[in-house]
Protein backbone atom coordinates (compact mmCIF):
# COMPACT_ATOMS: atom_id res chain seq x y z
CA UNK A 1 0.00 0.00 0.00
CA UNK A 2 2.36 2.49 -1.62
CA UNK A 3 -0.44 5.34 -1.90
CA UNK A 4 -0.42 8.21 0.09
CA UNK A 5 -3.53 9.28 1.43
CA UNK A 6 -4.91 12.29 -0.60
CA UNK A 7 -5.58 14.77 2.60
CA UNK A 8 -9.50 14.85 3.75
CA UNK A 9 -10.06 16.38 6.80
CA UNK A 10 -12.66 15.88 9.35
CA UNK A 11 -14.82 18.64 10.88
CA UNK A 12 -16.99 18.18 13.92
CA UNK A 13 -18.95 21.14 14.48
CA UNK A 14 -21.47 21.64 17.23
CA UNK A 15 -22.39 17.93 17.19
CA UNK A 16 -25.15 17.32 19.54
CA UNK A 17 -26.67 13.60 19.53
CA UNK A 18 -29.47 12.29 21.90
CA UNK A 19 -31.13 9.16 21.83
CA UNK A 20 -33.93 7.73 21.66
CA UNK A 21 -34.90 7.67 25.24
CA UNK A 22 -33.85 11.45 25.51
CA UNK A 23 -30.63 11.29 26.67
CA UNK A 24 -28.44 13.34 25.44
CA UNK A 25 -25.09 11.55 25.23
CA UNK A 26 -23.19 14.65 23.61
CA UNK A 27 -24.05 18.32 23.23
CA UNK A 28 -22.19 21.09 21.09
CA UNK A 29 -19.40 18.84 20.46
CA UNK A 30 -16.66 20.44 17.88
CA UNK A 31 -13.41 19.68 17.01
CA UNK A 32 -11.53 19.61 13.33
CA UNK A 33 -8.36 17.33 12.19
CA UNK A 34 -6.07 17.70 9.37
CA UNK A 35 -4.72 14.28 7.34
CA UNK A 36 -1.83 13.23 8.95
CA UNK A 37 -2.89 13.04 12.73
CA UNK A 38 -3.13 10.37 15.42
CA UNK A 39 -5.75 11.60 17.38
CA UNK A 40 -6.80 10.35 21.25
CA UNK A 41 -10.28 10.19 22.32
CA UNK A 42 -10.40 9.91 25.85
CA UNK A 43 -12.96 10.69 28.84
CA UNK A 44 -14.72 8.49 31.44
CA UNK A 45 -17.25 5.51 30.89
CA UNK A 46 -20.25 6.88 29.22
CA UNK A 47 -19.31 10.32 28.20
CA UNK A 48 -19.62 9.53 24.97
CA UNK A 49 -16.57 8.55 23.26
CA UNK A 50 -18.66 5.89 21.04
CA UNK A 51 -21.33 7.87 20.91
CA UNK A 52 -18.89 10.70 18.95
CA UNK A 53 -17.87 7.09 17.17
CA UNK A 54 -21.02 6.58 15.79
CA UNK A 55 -22.07 10.06 14.63
CA UNK A 56 -18.89 10.26 12.88
CA UNK A 57 -19.97 6.76 11.17
CA UNK A 58 -23.33 8.31 10.57
CA UNK A 59 -24.96 5.28 12.51
CA UNK A 60 -26.56 8.33 15.07
CA UNK A 61 -28.02 11.46 12.93
CA UNK A 62 -26.99 14.50 15.12
CA UNK A 63 -30.16 16.29 16.22
CA UNK A 64 -27.85 19.61 15.70
CA UNK A 65 -24.13 19.63 14.08
CA UNK A 66 -22.48 18.18 11.22
CA UNK A 67 -19.78 16.04 10.36
CA UNK A 68 -18.28 16.58 7.44
CA UNK A 69 -15.28 14.85 5.73
CA UNK A 70 -13.57 16.78 2.80
CA UNK A 71 -16.71 18.06 3.19
CA UNK A 72 -18.96 16.15 2.59
CA UNK A 73 -21.76 14.31 4.69
CA UNK A 74 -21.16 11.00 6.53
CA UNK A 75 -23.01 9.35 4.12
CA UNK A 76 -21.36 10.17 0.89
CA UNK A 77 -18.10 9.26 2.40
CA UNK A 78 -18.82 5.84 2.92
CA UNK A 79 -19.67 5.66 -0.52
CA UNK A 80 -16.03 6.32 -1.12
CA UNK A 81 -15.38 4.04 1.43
CA UNK A 82 -13.13 6.86 3.49
CA UNK A 83 -13.96 5.72 7.00
CA UNK A 84 -13.02 2.46 8.20
CA UNK A 85 -13.62 1.27 11.76
CA UNK A 86 -12.25 -1.12 13.68
CA UNK A 87 -14.47 -2.54 16.41
CA UNK A 88 -14.22 -3.13 20.42
CA UNK A 89 -13.16 -6.50 20.59
CA UNK A 90 -17.09 -7.39 23.01
CA UNK A 91 -18.99 -6.16 19.81
CA UNK A 92 -17.42 -8.99 17.50
CA UNK A 93 -19.08 -12.62 17.90
CA UNK A 94 -16.04 -14.36 17.64
CA UNK A 95 -17.31 -17.63 17.01
CA UNK A 96 -18.91 -16.61 13.67
CA UNK A 97 -18.33 -19.34 10.93
CA UNK A 98 -15.30 -16.79 8.76
CA UNK A 99 -12.33 -17.24 8.45
CA UNK A 100 -9.31 -14.15 8.85
CA UNK A 101 -9.18 -14.41 5.35
CA UNK A 102 -12.92 -13.60 4.70
CA UNK A 103 -12.73 -10.63 7.39
CA UNK A 104 -9.81 -8.96 5.91
CA UNK A 105 -12.15 -9.33 2.03
CA UNK A 106 -15.15 -7.77 3.70
CA UNK A 107 -12.64 -4.58 3.93
CA UNK A 108 -12.96 -4.75 -0.14
CA UNK A 109 -16.88 -5.31 -0.53
CA UNK A 110 -17.28 -1.41 -0.99
CA UNK A 111 -14.83 -1.74 -4.14
CA UNK A 112 -16.65 -4.95 -5.43
CA UNK A 113 -20.02 -5.09 -7.56
CA UNK A 114 -23.31 -6.17 -6.30
CA UNK A 115 -22.45 -10.30 -6.06
CA UNK A 116 -18.95 -9.31 -4.21
CA UNK A 117 -16.84 -11.30 -6.31
CA UNK A 118 -13.02 -10.32 -5.42
CA UNK A 119 -11.31 -9.84 -8.07
CA UNK A 120 -7.36 -9.70 -8.42
CA UNK A 121 -6.61 -6.41 -7.01
CA UNK A 122 -9.10 -6.88 -3.64
CA UNK A 123 -7.04 -10.27 -3.25
CA UNK A 124 -3.72 -8.68 -3.31
CA UNK A 125 -4.58 -5.70 -1.06
CA UNK A 126 -5.98 -7.96 1.62
CA UNK A 127 -2.83 -10.05 0.77
CA UNK A 128 -0.61 -7.16 2.00
CA UNK A 129 -2.65 -5.80 5.01
CA UNK A 130 -2.07 -9.27 6.07
CA UNK A 131 1.34 -9.32 5.69
CA UNK A 132 1.27 -5.39 7.09
CA UNK A 133 -0.01 -6.41 10.25
CA UNK A 134 2.26 -10.01 10.58
CA UNK A 135 -0.78 -12.25 10.60
CA UNK A 136 0.08 -13.90 7.02
CA UNK A 137 0.10 -17.61 8.77
CA UNK A 138 -2.93 -17.60 10.09
CA UNK A 139 -4.74 -16.55 6.81
CA UNK A 140 -6.96 -19.88 7.16
CA UNK A 141 -7.89 -19.55 11.10
CA UNK A 142 -11.55 -18.94 12.29
CA UNK A 143 -11.22 -15.71 13.76
CA UNK A 144 -12.07 -17.04 17.18
CA UNK A 145 -8.78 -19.39 17.39
CA UNK A 146 -7.08 -16.39 17.97
CA UNK A 147 -5.48 -14.78 20.81
CA UNK A 148 -6.53 -10.98 21.50
CA UNK A 149 -3.80 -8.88 20.22
CA UNK A 150 -4.32 -11.10 16.87
CA UNK A 151 -7.91 -10.34 16.60
CA UNK A 152 -6.93 -6.80 16.94
CA UNK A 153 -4.52 -6.58 13.87
CA UNK A 154 -7.39 -9.14 11.82
CA UNK A 155 -9.46 -6.08 11.94
CA UNK A 156 -6.58 -3.54 11.63
CA UNK A 157 -5.77 -5.11 8.45
CA UNK A 158 -9.18 -5.09 7.24
CA UNK A 159 -9.19 -1.26 7.74
CA UNK A 160 -6.03 -1.11 5.82
CA UNK A 161 -7.71 -3.41 3.21
CA UNK A 162 -10.55 -1.39 2.84
CA UNK A 163 -8.21 2.20 2.36
CA UNK A 164 -9.94 4.63 4.47
CA UNK A 165 -8.78 7.55 5.01
CA UNK A 166 -9.96 7.83 8.69
CA UNK A 167 -9.70 4.89 10.90
CA UNK A 168 -11.53 4.89 13.77
CA UNK A 169 -10.63 2.27 16.55
CA UNK A 170 -12.73 2.35 19.49
CA UNK A 171 -10.50 1.09 22.59
CA UNK A 172 -8.00 -1.05 20.47
CA UNK A 173 -5.62 -1.41 23.52
CA UNK A 174 -7.77 -3.93 25.85
CA UNK A 175 -6.48 -7.25 26.01
CA UNK A 176 -3.54 -6.28 24.08
CA UNK A 177 -0.07 -6.93 25.86
CA UNK A 178 2.58 -4.68 25.96
CA UNK A 179 4.39 -6.03 22.85
CA UNK A 180 1.61 -5.89 20.90
CA UNK A 181 0.56 -2.35 21.96
CA UNK A 182 3.92 -1.57 20.12
CA UNK A 183 3.36 -2.92 17.26
CA UNK A 184 -0.08 -1.63 16.68
CA UNK A 185 1.36 1.83 17.85
CA UNK A 186 4.01 1.60 15.22
CA UNK A 187 1.37 1.00 12.58
CA UNK A 188 -0.55 3.99 13.51
CA UNK A 189 2.41 5.92 12.83
CA UNK A 190 3.16 4.30 9.56
CA UNK A 191 -0.68 5.33 8.35
CA UNK A 192 -0.38 8.99 10.28
CA UNK A 193 2.51 9.34 7.95
CA UNK A 194 0.86 8.18 4.58
CA UNK A 195 -1.81 11.06 5.55
CA UNK A 196 -4.31 8.75 7.53
CA UNK A 197 -6.64 10.48 10.16
CA UNK A 198 -6.19 8.06 13.00
CA UNK A 199 -8.53 8.56 15.88
CA UNK A 200 -8.07 5.91 18.84
CA UNK A 201 -10.34 5.95 22.44
CA UNK A 202 -8.65 4.41 24.85
CA UNK A 203 -8.82 4.26 28.84
CA UNK A 204 -5.15 3.94 28.29
CA UNK A 205 -4.03 6.96 29.40
CA UNK A 206 -0.37 5.85 29.46
CA UNK A 207 0.59 5.36 26.22
CA UNK A 208 -1.45 8.82 25.14
CA UNK A 209 1.57 10.95 24.81
CA UNK A 210 3.75 8.54 23.30
CA UNK A 211 2.00 8.46 20.19
CA UNK A 212 -0.76 10.99 20.05
CA UNK A 213 -0.15 13.87 18.36
CA UNK A 214 -3.57 15.49 19.28
CA UNK A 215 -6.40 14.61 21.80
CA UNK A 216 -10.01 15.28 22.04
CA UNK A 217 -11.12 15.34 25.68
CA UNK A 218 -14.56 14.63 26.23
CA UNK A 219 -17.38 14.35 28.85
CA UNK A 220 -20.49 14.90 26.74
CA UNK A 221 -18.82 18.09 25.62
CA UNK A 222 -15.86 18.30 24.05
CA UNK A 223 -14.07 20.06 27.27
CA UNK A 224 -10.56 20.42 25.22
CA UNK A 225 -8.96 19.93 22.10
CA UNK A 226 -5.30 20.08 20.62
CA UNK A 227 -2.16 19.20 20.56
CA UNK A 228 -1.01 16.60 23.30
CA UNK A 229 1.74 18.48 24.89
CA UNK A 230 -0.49 21.32 25.27
CA UNK A 231 -3.73 19.32 26.29
CA UNK A 232 -3.34 16.72 27.43
CA UNK A 233 -2.59 18.12 30.79
CA UNK A 234 -2.80 17.31 34.58
CA UNK A 235 -5.32 20.08 35.04
CA UNK A 236 -7.29 19.07 31.97
CA UNK A 237 -7.07 15.36 32.93
CA UNK A 238 -8.44 16.11 36.22
CA UNK A 239 -11.15 18.15 34.66
CA UNK A 240 -12.33 15.35 32.63
CA UNK A 241 -12.41 13.13 34.48
CA UNK A 242 -13.13 14.21 38.12
CA UNK A 243 -13.08 12.04 40.89
CA UNK A 244 -12.88 8.82 38.53
CA UNK A 245 -9.02 9.00 38.25
CA UNK A 246 -7.18 7.45 40.65
CA UNK A 247 -4.53 9.68 41.34
CA UNK A 248 -1.16 8.95 43.19
CA UNK A 249 0.76 11.51 44.29
CA UNK A 250 4.65 9.70 45.08
CA UNK A 251 7.80 10.83 46.12
CA UNK A 252 10.16 9.05 43.38
CA UNK A 253 11.29 9.76 40.05
CA UNK A 254 12.39 7.47 36.84
CA UNK A 255 14.58 10.08 34.95
CA UNK A 256 17.55 10.38 36.42
CA UNK A 257 19.11 14.03 36.94
CA UNK A 258 15.75 15.15 37.76
CA UNK A 259 16.02 17.87 39.98
CA UNK A 260 12.78 17.22 42.28
CA UNK A 261 11.73 13.65 43.47
CA UNK A 262 8.16 13.83 42.57
CA UNK A 263 6.10 11.54 40.50
CA UNK A 264 2.23 11.89 39.97
CA UNK A 265 0.07 8.14 38.93
CA UNK A 266 -2.94 9.36 37.37
CA UNK A 267 -4.73 6.28 36.07
CA UNK A 268 -8.56 5.61 35.07
CA UNK A 269 -8.26 1.72 34.43
CA UNK A 270 -5.51 0.81 31.94
CA UNK A 271 -2.37 2.09 31.53
CA UNK A 272 -1.34 5.14 34.14
CA UNK A 273 0.07 7.88 33.08
CA UNK A 274 3.13 9.40 35.26
CA UNK A 275 3.49 13.19 35.44
CA UNK A 276 7.15 14.03 36.94
CA UNK A 277 8.00 17.32 38.83
CA UNK A 278 6.77 20.37 37.25
CA UNK A 279 4.47 18.98 34.67
CA UNK A 280 7.46 16.16 32.72
CA UNK A 281 5.41 13.29 31.22
CA UNK A 282 7.56 10.35 32.65
CA UNK A 283 7.65 8.36 28.92
CA UNK A 284 8.34 4.69 28.93
CA UNK A 285 11.79 4.50 27.48
CA UNK A 286 11.26 0.78 27.88
CA UNK A 287 8.80 0.01 24.91
CA UNK A 288 11.78 1.69 21.93
CA UNK A 289 14.35 -0.83 23.55
CA UNK A 290 11.45 -3.49 23.89
CA UNK A 291 11.11 -3.44 19.69
CA UNK A 292 14.25 -2.91 19.16
CA UNK A 293 15.12 -6.37 21.04
CA UNK A 294 12.08 -7.98 19.44
CA UNK A 295 11.64 -8.27 15.96
CA UNK A 296 7.66 -10.53 16.21
CA UNK A 297 5.10 -8.42 17.88
CA UNK B 1 -38.92 -55.99 -1.41
CA UNK B 2 -41.35 -54.19 -4.01
CA UNK B 3 -43.26 -52.33 -1.41
CA UNK B 4 -39.53 -49.93 -1.19
CA UNK B 5 -40.31 -49.30 -4.53
CA UNK B 6 -43.84 -48.87 -4.66
CA UNK B 7 -43.94 -44.80 -3.51
CA UNK B 8 -42.09 -43.89 -6.90
CA UNK B 9 -44.54 -45.14 -9.17
CA UNK B 10 -46.72 -42.81 -8.37
CA UNK B 11 -46.40 -38.93 -10.02
CA UNK B 12 -48.02 -37.41 -6.51
CA UNK B 13 -45.14 -39.16 -4.97
CA UNK B 14 -42.18 -38.06 -7.33
CA UNK B 15 -43.94 -34.21 -7.14
CA UNK B 16 -43.96 -34.36 -3.49
CA UNK B 17 -40.37 -35.56 -2.86
CA UNK B 18 -39.32 -33.04 -5.64
CA UNK B 19 -41.29 -30.19 -4.14
CA UNK B 20 -39.88 -31.46 -0.09
CA UNK B 21 -36.38 -31.12 -1.49
CA UNK B 22 -36.52 -27.91 -2.87
CA UNK B 23 -38.44 -26.38 0.17
CA UNK B 24 -35.68 -28.19 2.31
CA UNK B 25 -33.01 -26.02 0.49
CA UNK B 26 -34.41 -22.98 0.95
CA UNK B 27 -34.83 -23.11 4.05
CA UNK B 28 -31.50 -24.50 4.62
CA UNK B 29 -30.17 -21.52 3.17
CA UNK B 30 -31.81 -19.20 5.44
CA UNK B 31 -31.38 -21.10 8.58
CA UNK B 32 -27.93 -20.79 8.54
CA UNK B 33 -28.53 -16.66 8.30
CA UNK B 34 -31.07 -17.32 10.98
CA UNK B 35 -28.86 -18.67 13.38
CA UNK B 36 -25.81 -16.67 12.60
CA UNK B 37 -28.53 -13.81 13.23
CA UNK B 38 -29.84 -15.15 16.47
CA UNK B 39 -33.70 -15.37 14.63
CA UNK B 40 -34.69 -18.12 15.66
CA UNK B 41 -37.05 -16.99 17.67
CA UNK B 42 -38.47 -14.59 14.80
CA UNK B 43 -39.01 -17.51 12.60
CA UNK B 44 -41.33 -19.16 14.90
CA UNK B 45 -42.88 -15.73 15.95
CA UNK B 46 -43.34 -14.77 11.71
CA UNK B 47 -44.69 -18.85 11.17
CA UNK B 48 -47.51 -18.58 13.95
CA UNK B 49 -48.41 -15.10 12.87
CA UNK B 50 -49.06 -15.92 9.16
CA UNK B 51 -52.31 -17.78 9.76
CA UNK B 52 -54.43 -14.67 10.50
CA UNK B 53 -53.02 -13.66 6.97
CA UNK B 54 -54.39 -16.91 5.53
CA UNK B 55 -57.57 -16.59 6.08
CA UNK B 56 -58.06 -13.38 5.25
CA UNK B 57 -56.37 -13.95 1.55
CA UNK B 58 -58.87 -17.00 1.70
CA UNK B 59 -61.59 -14.82 2.61
CA UNK B 60 -61.63 -12.35 0.23
CA UNK B 61 -59.79 -14.79 -2.80
CA UNK B 62 -56.38 -13.72 -3.14
CA UNK B 63 -53.30 -16.02 -3.47
CA UNK B 64 -52.38 -17.30 0.51
CA UNK B 65 -48.99 -16.24 0.13
CA UNK B 66 -49.44 -12.83 -0.40
CA UNK B 67 -51.86 -12.55 2.95
CA UNK B 68 -48.72 -14.81 4.66
CA UNK B 69 -46.14 -13.03 3.11
CA UNK B 70 -48.40 -9.74 4.55
CA UNK B 71 -49.19 -10.35 8.17
CA UNK B 72 -45.55 -12.09 8.61
CA UNK B 73 -44.25 -8.62 7.89
CA UNK B 74 -47.44 -7.20 10.49
CA UNK B 75 -45.79 -8.93 13.01
CA UNK B 76 -42.12 -8.12 12.68
CA UNK B 77 -42.96 -4.44 12.38
CA UNK B 78 -45.41 -4.27 15.31
CA UNK B 79 -42.62 -6.52 17.25
CA UNK B 80 -40.15 -3.43 16.26
CA UNK B 81 -42.28 -0.67 17.32
CA UNK B 82 -43.27 -1.73 20.20
CA UNK B 83 -39.24 -3.01 21.42
CA UNK B 84 -38.64 0.42 20.57
CA UNK B 85 -41.85 2.40 22.13
CA UNK B 86 -41.93 0.35 25.32
CA UNK B 87 -39.51 -1.52 28.16
CA UNK B 88 -40.37 -4.85 27.27
CA UNK B 89 -37.57 -7.13 25.73
CA UNK B 90 -37.69 -7.93 22.10
CA UNK B 91 -38.27 -11.58 22.66
CA UNK B 92 -41.10 -10.80 25.61
CA UNK B 93 -42.64 -8.79 22.72
CA UNK B 94 -42.32 -11.50 20.03
CA UNK B 95 -44.47 -13.54 22.07
CA UNK B 96 -47.43 -11.41 22.87
CA UNK B 97 -47.59 -10.27 19.79
CA UNK B 98 -47.31 -14.27 17.26
CA UNK B 99 -49.29 -15.93 19.75
CA UNK B 100 -51.73 -12.88 19.59
CA UNK B 101 -51.78 -13.05 15.83
CA UNK B 102 -52.01 -16.61 15.96
CA UNK B 103 -55.30 -16.71 17.71
CA UNK B 104 -56.65 -14.30 15.80
CA UNK B 105 -55.98 -16.39 13.11
CA UNK B 106 -57.52 -19.44 14.50
CA UNK B 107 -61.06 -17.30 15.88
CA UNK B 108 -61.34 -15.94 12.08
CA UNK B 109 -61.07 -19.27 10.84
CA UNK B 110 -63.72 -20.64 13.07
CA UNK B 111 -65.78 -18.02 11.58
CA UNK B 112 -65.35 -18.46 7.84
CA UNK B 113 -66.55 -21.62 6.22
CA UNK B 114 -63.56 -23.11 4.18
CA UNK B 115 -62.65 -26.43 2.37
CA UNK B 116 -59.32 -25.89 3.34
CA UNK B 117 -58.65 -28.27 6.34
CA UNK B 118 -57.43 -26.63 9.43
CA UNK B 119 -55.35 -29.62 9.93
CA UNK B 120 -53.78 -28.96 6.73
CA UNK B 121 -52.66 -25.72 7.73
CA UNK B 122 -51.05 -26.50 10.73
CA UNK B 123 -49.12 -29.61 9.76
CA UNK B 124 -48.89 -29.14 6.14
CA UNK B 125 -49.97 -31.47 3.69
CA UNK B 126 -47.48 -32.50 0.91
CA UNK B 127 -49.28 -35.45 -0.27
CA UNK B 128 -52.37 -34.74 -0.58
CA UNK B 129 -51.59 -31.03 -1.93
CA UNK B 130 -53.39 -29.11 -4.61
CA UNK B 131 -51.05 -28.32 -7.82
CA UNK B 132 -52.27 -24.67 -7.87
CA UNK B 133 -50.81 -24.47 -3.66
CA UNK B 134 -47.56 -26.58 -5.14
CA UNK B 135 -46.70 -24.25 -8.36
CA UNK B 136 -47.14 -21.52 -5.73
CA UNK B 137 -44.92 -23.28 -2.87
CA UNK B 138 -41.97 -24.16 -5.62
CA UNK B 139 -41.69 -20.13 -7.49
CA UNK B 140 -41.75 -18.27 -3.87
CA UNK B 141 -39.30 -20.93 -2.43
CA UNK B 142 -37.35 -20.80 -5.73
CA UNK B 143 -37.85 -16.64 -5.80
CA UNK B 144 -36.18 -17.00 -2.07
CA UNK B 145 -33.67 -19.30 -2.83
CA UNK B 146 -32.18 -16.75 -6.07
CA UNK B 147 -32.43 -13.77 -3.95
CA UNK B 148 -30.40 -15.32 -0.46
CA UNK B 149 -27.81 -16.53 -3.04
CA UNK B 150 -27.22 -13.49 -5.09
CA UNK B 151 -26.90 -11.59 -1.51
CA UNK B 152 -25.23 -14.19 -0.01
CA UNK B 153 -22.10 -12.04 1.15
CA UNK B 154 -23.74 -8.72 2.31
CA UNK B 155 -26.46 -10.91 4.27
CA UNK B 156 -23.35 -12.46 5.74
CA UNK B 157 -21.52 -9.06 6.46
CA UNK B 158 -24.79 -8.15 7.67
CA UNK B 159 -25.51 -10.64 10.20
CA UNK B 160 -22.03 -10.61 11.22
CA UNK B 161 -20.97 -6.68 11.50
CA UNK B 162 -23.59 -4.28 10.51
CA UNK B 163 -21.00 -1.33 11.47
CA UNK B 164 -18.72 -2.37 8.96
CA UNK B 165 -21.34 -3.16 6.23
CA UNK B 166 -22.60 0.73 7.01
CA UNK B 167 -19.27 2.31 6.34
CA UNK B 168 -18.54 0.53 3.30
CA UNK B 169 -22.08 1.94 2.09
CA UNK B 170 -24.08 -0.46 2.40
CA UNK B 171 -27.32 -0.05 2.75
CA UNK B 172 -28.66 -1.82 6.44
CA UNK B 173 -32.02 -1.42 6.38
CA UNK B 174 -32.99 -2.53 2.85
CA UNK B 175 -30.75 -6.04 3.87
CA UNK B 176 -32.62 -5.89 7.20
CA UNK B 177 -36.51 -5.75 5.68
CA UNK B 178 -34.64 -7.92 2.54
CA UNK B 179 -33.82 -10.97 5.36
CA UNK B 180 -37.49 -10.41 6.82
CA UNK B 181 -39.37 -10.75 3.21
CA UNK B 182 -37.53 -13.52 2.33
CA UNK B 183 -37.90 -15.39 5.86
CA UNK B 184 -41.57 -14.51 5.02
CA UNK B 185 -41.54 -15.87 1.57
CA UNK B 186 -39.77 -19.56 2.91
CA UNK B 187 -42.32 -20.05 5.86
CA UNK B 188 -45.16 -19.43 2.93
CA UNK B 189 -43.68 -22.35 1.04
CA UNK B 190 -42.08 -24.13 4.56
CA UNK B 191 -46.34 -24.42 5.14
CA UNK B 192 -47.00 -26.62 2.57
CA UNK B 193 -44.52 -29.32 3.17
CA UNK B 194 -44.25 -29.52 7.13
CA UNK B 195 -47.32 -27.04 8.26
CA UNK B 196 -47.38 -23.80 10.57
CA UNK B 197 -46.24 -25.43 14.17
CA UNK B 198 -43.18 -27.33 12.14
CA UNK B 199 -41.71 -24.88 10.61
CA UNK B 200 -39.20 -23.36 12.96
CA UNK B 201 -37.87 -26.46 12.44
CA UNK B 202 -36.86 -26.29 8.99
CA UNK B 203 -35.83 -22.85 9.65
CA UNK B 204 -33.09 -23.29 12.31
CA UNK B 205 -32.01 -26.99 12.47
CA UNK B 206 -30.19 -27.37 9.40
CA UNK B 207 -28.43 -24.23 10.43
CA UNK B 208 -27.98 -25.63 13.59
CA UNK B 209 -26.27 -28.69 12.28
CA UNK B 210 -23.82 -27.02 10.14
CA UNK B 211 -22.72 -24.99 12.65
CA UNK B 212 -21.59 -27.79 14.56
CA UNK B 213 -19.89 -29.59 11.68
CA UNK B 214 -18.14 -26.39 10.24
CA UNK B 215 -16.72 -23.13 11.21
CA UNK B 216 -16.53 -21.92 7.48
CA UNK B 217 -19.26 -19.78 5.84
CA UNK B 218 -19.47 -21.67 2.06
CA UNK B 219 -19.39 -25.07 4.02
CA UNK B 220 -22.04 -24.53 6.46
CA UNK B 221 -24.15 -23.77 3.70
CA UNK B 222 -23.86 -26.88 1.84
CA UNK B 223 -23.63 -28.85 5.11
CA UNK B 224 -27.09 -27.50 5.42
CA UNK B 225 -28.95 -28.09 1.97
CA UNK B 226 -27.26 -31.48 2.05
CA UNK B 227 -28.91 -32.83 5.37
CA UNK B 228 -31.96 -30.68 4.59
CA UNK B 229 -32.96 -32.23 1.36
CA UNK B 230 -31.83 -35.62 2.91
CA UNK B 231 -34.37 -35.24 5.62
CA UNK B 232 -36.92 -34.06 3.01
CA UNK B 233 -36.61 -36.64 0.95
CA UNK B 234 -36.17 -39.43 3.72
CA UNK B 235 -38.99 -37.96 5.69
CA UNK B 236 -41.82 -37.63 2.65
CA UNK B 237 -40.52 -41.47 1.56
CA UNK B 238 -41.16 -42.90 5.29
CA UNK B 239 -44.49 -40.78 5.87
CA UNK B 240 -45.93 -42.91 2.72
CA UNK B 241 -45.69 -45.70 4.69
CA UNK B 242 -47.35 -44.23 7.23
CA UNK B 243 -50.10 -42.72 5.29
CA UNK B 244 -49.31 -39.22 6.13
CA UNK B 245 -47.76 -36.61 8.91
CA UNK B 246 -45.12 -35.82 6.29
CA UNK B 247 -43.91 -33.22 7.75
CA UNK B 248 -43.92 -34.99 11.01
CA UNK B 249 -41.37 -37.11 9.21
CA UNK B 250 -39.12 -35.05 7.84
CA UNK B 251 -38.62 -32.80 11.17
CA UNK B 252 -38.06 -35.97 13.06
CA UNK B 253 -35.37 -37.12 10.37
CA UNK B 254 -33.78 -33.27 10.64
CA UNK B 255 -33.95 -33.58 14.59
CA UNK B 256 -32.08 -37.19 14.83
CA UNK B 257 -29.35 -35.95 11.80
CA UNK B 258 -29.11 -33.26 14.87
CA UNK B 259 -27.91 -35.52 17.40
CA UNK B 260 -25.77 -36.99 15.63
CA UNK B 261 -24.08 -34.28 14.50
CA UNK B 262 -23.53 -33.12 18.15
CA UNK B 263 -21.95 -36.18 19.13
CA UNK B 264 -19.74 -36.69 15.83
CA UNK B 265 -19.07 -33.55 14.54
CA UNK B 266 -15.26 -33.35 13.96
CA UNK B 267 -14.36 -29.84 16.03
CA UNK B 268 -17.12 -28.79 18.40
CA UNK B 269 -19.04 -32.57 18.69
CA UNK B 270 -19.61 -34.72 21.97
CA UNK B 271 -16.76 -37.46 21.07
CA UNK B 272 -14.42 -34.79 19.57
CA UNK B 273 -14.35 -33.03 22.84
CA UNK B 274 -13.77 -35.99 24.85
CA UNK B 275 -11.44 -36.78 22.16
CA UNK B 276 -9.36 -33.60 22.77
CA UNK B 277 -9.61 -33.85 26.40
CA UNK B 278 -8.33 -37.31 26.54
CA UNK B 279 -5.42 -36.53 24.62
CA UNK B 280 -4.22 -33.58 26.55
CA UNK B 281 -5.42 -34.35 29.89
CA UNK B 282 -2.75 -31.26 31.48
CA UNK B 283 -3.18 -28.29 28.96
CA UNK B 284 -5.03 -25.51 30.36
CA UNK B 285 -6.34 -23.23 28.12
CA UNK B 286 -4.99 -19.97 29.09
CA UNK B 287 -5.99 -16.86 27.79
N1 LIG C 1 -28.32 3.02 22.37
C1 LIG C 1 -28.38 3.87 23.42
N2 LIG C 1 -29.57 4.28 23.89
C2 LIG C 1 -29.64 5.13 24.94
N3 LIG C 1 -28.59 5.64 25.58
C3 LIG C 1 -27.36 5.26 25.17
C4 LIG C 1 -27.19 4.36 24.08
N4 LIG C 1 -25.87 4.16 23.89
C5 LIG C 1 -25.25 4.90 24.83
N5 LIG C 1 -26.14 5.57 25.59
C6 LIG C 1 -25.82 6.48 26.69
O1 LIG C 1 -25.04 7.55 26.18
C7 LIG C 1 -23.98 7.86 27.05
C8 LIG C 1 -22.66 7.79 26.32
O2 LIG C 1 -22.39 6.46 25.97
P1 LIG C 1 -21.11 6.02 25.16
O3 LIG C 1 -21.29 4.59 24.78
O4 LIG C 1 -20.87 6.99 24.07
O5 LIG C 1 -19.97 6.14 26.26
P2 LIG C 1 -18.41 5.83 26.14
O6 LIG C 1 -17.70 7.11 26.36
O7 LIG C 1 -18.11 5.09 24.91
O8 LIG C 1 -18.19 4.91 27.42
P3 LIG C 1 -17.17 3.66 27.63
O9 LIG C 1 -15.88 4.25 28.09
O10 LIG C 1 -17.83 2.91 28.73
O11 LIG C 1 -17.07 2.91 26.36
C9 LIG C 1 -24.09 6.90 28.22
O12 LIG C 1 -24.67 7.59 29.29
C10 LIG C 1 -24.97 5.81 27.73
O13 LIG C 1 -25.78 5.32 28.77
MG1 LIG D 1 -17.40 3.02 24.39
Amino acid sequence: MDHIAQGIDLVVQDVTVAYNNGHVALHDASFSLNPGTICALVGVNGSGKSTLFKAIMGFVRPVRGTVRIAGDPVKAAHKKNWVAYVPQSEDVDWSFPVSVWDVVLMGRYGYMNFLRIPGAQDKRLAMESLERVKMTEFKDRQIGELSGGQKKRVFLARALAQQGRIILLDEPFTGVDFKTEGAIIALLRELRDDGHIILVSTHNLGTVPEFCDQVVMINRTVLAFGPTETTFTEENLALAFGGALRHLRLDHTDVPGAERNELVVLTDDEGALVVGAGGRLERRKARNDDQKAGSEP
Amino acid sequence: MTRIFEPFQYGFMIEALLVAALIGAVCAVLSCYLVLEGWSLMGDAISHAVLPGIVLAYIVGAPLALGAFLSGLVCAGSTGWIKTHSRVKEDTVMGIVFTGLFALGLVMFSRVQTDVHLNHILFGSLLGIERSDMIQATVTASIALCVMLALRKDLLLYCFDQNHAKVVGMNTTFLHYLLLSVLSATIVAALQAVGIILTVAMLITPGCIAYLISDRFDRMLLIAVISAVFSALVGTYVSYFLDGATGSCIVLTQALLFVLAMVLAPKHGLLAARRIARASPVTVDLP
